[in-house]
């Protein structure tokens, strides 16, 4: 048996064996399964219905307000303009009501929009603040209109519902919700990139360091390269990540389904839907789900899944690399937290230039040059990806990564080799520099 | 007697510091070869050389007649002065893998285990975890990890530290019988007894220079001060020291013995033992004559000093 295939093995087991991989294995899961249906538990919870007075001044916007009591369950609004402002104001502050909407008279309709004023012990929610606005606006508009005479009835039949057909130049239809599909699938394969990197990448560096403060790794160093130490250790780490992946990814689908389960046999006698209106509810939701079904289908899969393949490899090995040279330098946990953030920083970047500026525009200029950085890229270019890229930018990125990853590896096991026989004092950058040279 | 290694001017520097400055040794085929010096002399950095941990800057290293080259590693045996293992490992496991890594087949590694497992009566530890055992114990399983693959030469740094004195002798006849069965020993110590017990060859390395090598018999001789312990019992002592003042140089020594002699240390000089022994025959009974042999820890005390500047 080749001398790396015994490290790997060695670490695997190690790992696998490891009393804390076997409790977070089999508990993550159930934890994640807990927290989650706590989540859906407390969101399915009714909120406490607010109580919104309304003073109406003008006479004009009260009924509207009143009209969405039968809608929203969150807001009751009522009707007091008979009552004092003050009166009301002292109200507030002995918390009868949750706000009061005071909308004063006047004769000039544009006065108004800007002369209505909310009073409340809490600042309001956003959402609540648009919907006031939005129903006050309405209404002016409404009431403008009809000043002015004009036939409203006329003017929304004039109004536009534009719905623009999307479609390639490779002659492939596209869906407009299709694009909610390709953030999904490349958000999660690039946060997933992400999460394996700082997990198993941290129990890269800790095995380096406990070999470090077990003082083997003289008598492991003497039989083997450091180099084959290196590249075993992270090898060995990452079967041990898959492992644990796959069977989280198995038990949350077990959990998944016995939950859905669950909660639909729950579910369908107290919704109380009619027949008839359930029918077409699952008809549309069919025929929508068959849509994306076959949409989905028209994604680049085969070079999503290739490419989720290479970048994850390269990524990993790049940043563990890093992860295997920090844990030869430093002694214990602690005195690594220094190097660390400049390895957590690039992960954190990528996610959000991923999150914010793919999803905006994923071929703009920042999306395309982060998508070539080697240390972004692993995340930037699967995020980018399912929108298709230009085959030409991604042979630059995967030759950009694995350049680099070389040229990372080689440096790490320069850090490794002399860092690995050093103990007792937490080195400093200019040394790990001078480390290189020796 | 040919050399089974041979360093030729090896150097290394780290960075601005000189660990080794040409430092060449022969160290003779079957033989026990004391590596001495003070701490950061450079022992450990010609060791980790010898085992290719690292790599000299400059010099060459023959092993067995050959250039040292990766293969060589599964005829070295070394016990590093750091020593340690995973703590959560099983010990039969632990040689299985370490044993391994030096070349055995899974086969071979159990065997040769078992042989030594049992002749030092530690078969009950086999599925032991490391943090069960105290320290003595786990010293002995690197011990055992250190030779099991019969290396042709073995890297002993500090072996006896950790020990209990018995098992400090169960350590040493191992180390005795492996020399017996033709393995080169190199031997890196402070404790000057163990070599004056051990050691055939020895080579003293201070500020990265060696200073002194060669075999003991002849380090020795080097540093002989031609100076005799002499017990005497006699009536005329002023008529004895005037004698041999005229001749030689005289001082009091101390030594144990059962008569109530005279004690002189007695520096010959070119002269020889026969002609102090006349004088002292003339004069009275002697009762104690042995030249005063320096010991290693005299001869590595006094190059040290001496090269302290």
């Amino acid at each position: 048996m080749s001398i790396i295939s015994l490290i790997i093995k060695r670490e695997f087991i190690a790992k696998v064996r490891n009393k804390s991989f076997v409790v977070m294995t089999f508990l993550s899961p159930l934890l994640f399964v807990a927290i989650a249906g706590f989540i859906g538990y407390l969101s399915s919870m009714k909120a406490e219905t607010k109580q919104i007075a309304i003073h109406d001044e003008t006479g004009l916007f009260a009924s509207d307000f009143v009209k969405q009591n039968k809608k929203d369950g969150e807001f009751k609004y009522l009707n007091l303009s008979e009552i004092d402002v003050k009166a009301l104001k002292d109200s507030i502050t002995k918390e009868s009501f949750n706000g009061l909407i005071i909308i004063p008279k006047t004769n000039n309709l544009k006065d108004l929009e800007t002369k209505i004023e909310y009073v409340s012990n809490n600042s309001p929610s956003i959402i609540f603040i648009e919907k006031t606005q939005n129903i006050i606006g309405e209404k002016i508009t409404k009431l403008n209109l009809e000043k002015a005479k004009l036939d409203t009835l006329a003017i929304k039949k004039a109004q536009a519902d534009v719905s623009i057909h999307l479609a390639k130049t490779s002659g492939e239809e596209s869906l407009k919700g299709l694009n909610e599909i390709k953030i999904g699938i490349g958000g999660a394969f690039g946060y997933l990139i992400m999460m394996f990197i700082i997990i198993y990448g941290n129990m890269v560096m800790r095995s380096v360091i406990e070999e470090k403060t077990n003082r083997i790794i003289e008598i492991i160093i003497s039989s083997v390269k450091p180099f084959q130490l290196m590249i075993g250790k992270i090898v060995g780490t990452s079967l041990a990540g898959l492992l644990q992946f796959l069977i989280w990814a198995i038990i949350g689908l077990g959990l998944m389904f016995a939950a859905s389960a669950f909660f639909g046999v729950n579910v369908g006698p107290t919704a109380k839907i009619p027949p008839e209106l359930m029918h077409s509810a699952q008809q549309e939701f069919s025929g929508s789900a068959q849509m994306y079904i076959s949409e989905l289908w028209n994604l680049p899969i085969a070079s999503i899944l290739i490419g989720f393949v290479i970048y994850f490899i390269g990524g990993y090995f790049l940043y563990s690399s890093f992860y295997a040279a920090i844990g030869a330098a430093v002694d214990n946990q602690t005195d690594s937290q220094q190097f660390l953030l400049p390895i957590i920083m690039p992960l954190i970047l990528s996610v959000y230039i991923g999150f914010f500026t793919v999803v905006n525009d994923p071929h703009g200029t920042i999306a395309v040059v982060f998508s070539m950085i080697p240390l972004t890229s692993p995340i930037v270019m699967l995020m980018r990806l399912p929108f298709g890229v230009p085959w030409w930018q991604i042979a630059i990125s995967v030759s950009l990564l694995f350049a680099t990853f070389f040229l990372v590896v080689w440096f790490a096991a320069k850090i490794y080799r002399v860092g690995i026989l050093m103990y007792g004092k937490k080195p400093t950058w200019k040394e790990l520099y001078r480390w290189l040279k020796y | 007697m040919s050399n089974l290694l041979e360093v030729h001017k090896v150097v290394k520097q780290y960075g601005d510091y000189v660990a080794l400055n040409e430092v060449s040794l022969n160290v003779p085929k079957g033989s026990i070869y004391g590596l001495l010096g003070p701490n950061g002399a450079g022992k450990t950095s010609l060791i980790r050389i010898i085992n290719q941990i690292t790599l000299p800057d400059s010099g060459e290293i023959i092993l067995d007649g050959e250039k040292l080259q990766p293969k060589h590693v599964q005829t070295i045996g070394y016990l590093p002065e750091e020593r340690g293992l995973y703590t959560s490992m099983k010990v039969g496991e632990q040689c299985l893998y370490l044993a391994q890594m030096k070349g055995l087949t899974k086969a071979e590694a159990k065997q040769q285990l078992e042989y030594w497992f049992d002749r030092l009566g530690i078969q009950g530890w086999w599925n032991k975890k490391i943090q069960e055992l105290s320290k003595g114990m786990a010293q002995k399983i690197q011990f055992v990890v250190c030779v099991l693959h019969k290396p042709k030469l073995l890297i002993f740094d500090e072996p006896f530290s950790g020990f209990d004195p018995v098992n400090a002798n169960v350590i040493k006849d191992e180390i005795l019988a492996l020399k017996e069965q033709g393995a080169t020993i190199i031997f890196s110590t402070h404790r000057m007894e163990s070599v004056e017990e051990l050691c055939d060859h020895i080579a003293l390395i201070h500020k990265s220079n060696k200073l002194i090598e060669g075999k003991l018999s002849d380090v020795k001789r080097q540093f002989r001060t031609n100076s005799f312990e002499v017990g005497i019992l006699t009536d005329n002592v002023e008529g004895l020291m005037y004698d041999i003042t005229q001749k030689f140089t005289v001082s009091p020594a101390s030594f144990k013995s059962l008569n109530d002699d005279l004690k002189l240390d007695i520096q010959i000089g070119n002269a020889t033992p026969n002609e102090l022994l006349n004088i002292l025959t003339q004069r009275g009974q002697v009762t104690h004559f042995v030249e005063k042999i320096p010991s290693v820890n005299d001869i590595f005390i006094q190059t040290v000093t001496e090269n302290k500047k």
